[in-house]
């Protein structure tokens, strides 16, 4: 049988299209660990950050970490990702929406002893948006919780 | 489709439409930006920068779905070599590298204040840009095709391999950790309130309707030049 050349066209670009796409996808599988954009705690926890290279650390900012040294400059705080928890120093000024309880990502290099000195932050949010009373509602009863604690 | 293959009847459909799209277009798009930068709730985190998604997210759909516009158009000139195939996928890539930028652009200016940061290289940005430079390939591959009098077949083929970044940038989110957040808006619903969600499909709608009376005006353009070019030459002959 001899297929009209349209659908002989039509088949192949299919075919094609399917094949581009499974070799994508394949090249994005391989990819998907040294593609990601930050390392986690977790991570670091398995030792696959090396010290002493630049490298990014994303997570959670722990609730009751952040301190502020006396001179002014100096951040101190825990990265959290619910597995392991690295401890963060930091000079310079933090982005507005860095807070506790909300996603971070530093970049910088692990010290040997295991604390993380970052020499930028970035603040990274969620995907949810509201209103600043469901906002407040949402922060007073995490911090009514915390009370009970 | 193949009942516009003739493109007087195309032109025939096609003035009327772009007035209809233009108006449209306009008042939607004035709606949805006067809702969203006046009349919306300013975002419990983010205050005021939150509008800027009334811009941004129509713009990302918009540079996405004009390179999905350009498969579908190249898929029509390969597989049935429908005629204006090749002149829909030239009006259609200016338009959306311009949303493709505008998205980039916007994106940028909201990630200063929110994450502390211009640019960073995280799944969701890069892909997105790669998406700006294909079309960029595609307008000149494209040009230089109709200057030889080719078909625009290299063009098709080109539109269709580009697709395939259209779900990389989609699923960026999810496969890899990024600083960009994962999508708020799902077939499943929205975890945008309400309150400040209501002019984005207002905004979008709009943005679609000036995009596409954009494409239906280059269109006509193009097809007017054939036919000025095709007099000159029959005029340069006789």
């Amino acid at each position: 049988m001899i297929a009209r050349p349209k659908h002989q066209r039509l088949v192949l670009v299919l075919l094609a299209l399917a094949a581009v796409l499974g070799a994508a996808l394949l090249a994005m599988w391989g990819l998907r660990d040294r593609a990601a954009y930050f390392y986690t705690p977790a991570d670091v926890a398995a030792g696959k950050a090396q010290p002493r290279t630049a490298i990014r650390l994303g997570g959670m900012v722990e609730r009751g970490s952040v301190l502020r040294d006396p001179d002014g400059i100096t951040t101190r705080f825990v990265v959290d990702d619910g597995e392991a928890r690295v401890p963060v120093l930091f000079r310079g000024i933090v982005p507005d929406l860095f807070q506790e309880g909300s996603g971070v990502v530093a970049e910088g290099q692990l010290a040997p002893g295991g604390t993380f000195v970052a020499d930028n932050i970035l603040a990274k949010h969620d995907e949810r948006y509201m209103p600043p009373q469901l906002g407040n509602q949402a922060a007073e009863q995490r911090a009514a919780k915390t009370l009970q604690r | 489709m193949h009942r516009l293959a003739n493109p007087a009847r195309f032109l025939w459909i096609a003035r009327p439409a772009t007035s209809w799209l233009l108006v449209i277009g306009l008042l939607l798009t004035a709606a949805g930006l006067i809702g969203g930068l006046a009349f919306t709730p300013p975002d419990y985190l983010q205050g005021e920068t939150v509008r800027i998604l009334y811009v941004h997210v129509p713009s990302a759909w918009l540079g996405m779905a004009g390179w999905a516009a350009i498969a579908a158009a190249s898929v029509s000139q390969l597989v049935w070599r429908h005629p204006l195939a090749a002149v829909a996928g030239r009006a259609i890539a200016p338009a959306g590298a311009t949303f493709a930028a505008v998205c980039l652009l916007t994106g940028s200016i909201w990630g200063r204040p929110t994450w502390g940061a211009w640019w960073e290289w995280d799944g969701r940005l890069t892909s997105m840009l790669v998406l700006f430079f294909l079309y960029l390939g595609y307008i000149a591959l494209a040009a230089a095709e109709r200057e030889r009098g080719g078909e625009g077949r290299l063009a098709a083929l080109f539109g269709l391999v580009g697709a395939v970044n259209l779900p990389i940038i989609h699923y960026s989110v999810l496969w890899w950790r990024t600083l960009h957040q994962p999508q708020s808006i799902g077939l499943t619903g929205s975890s945008i309130d309400a309150s400040i969600l209501w002019p984005l499909p207002l905004a979008a709608l709009g943005f679609t309707a000036l995009f596409a009376a954009a494409v239906l005006m280059r269109m006509r353009a193009e097809l007017a030049q054939t036919r000025v070019e095709a007099r000159m030459r029959r005029a340069a002959a006789e």
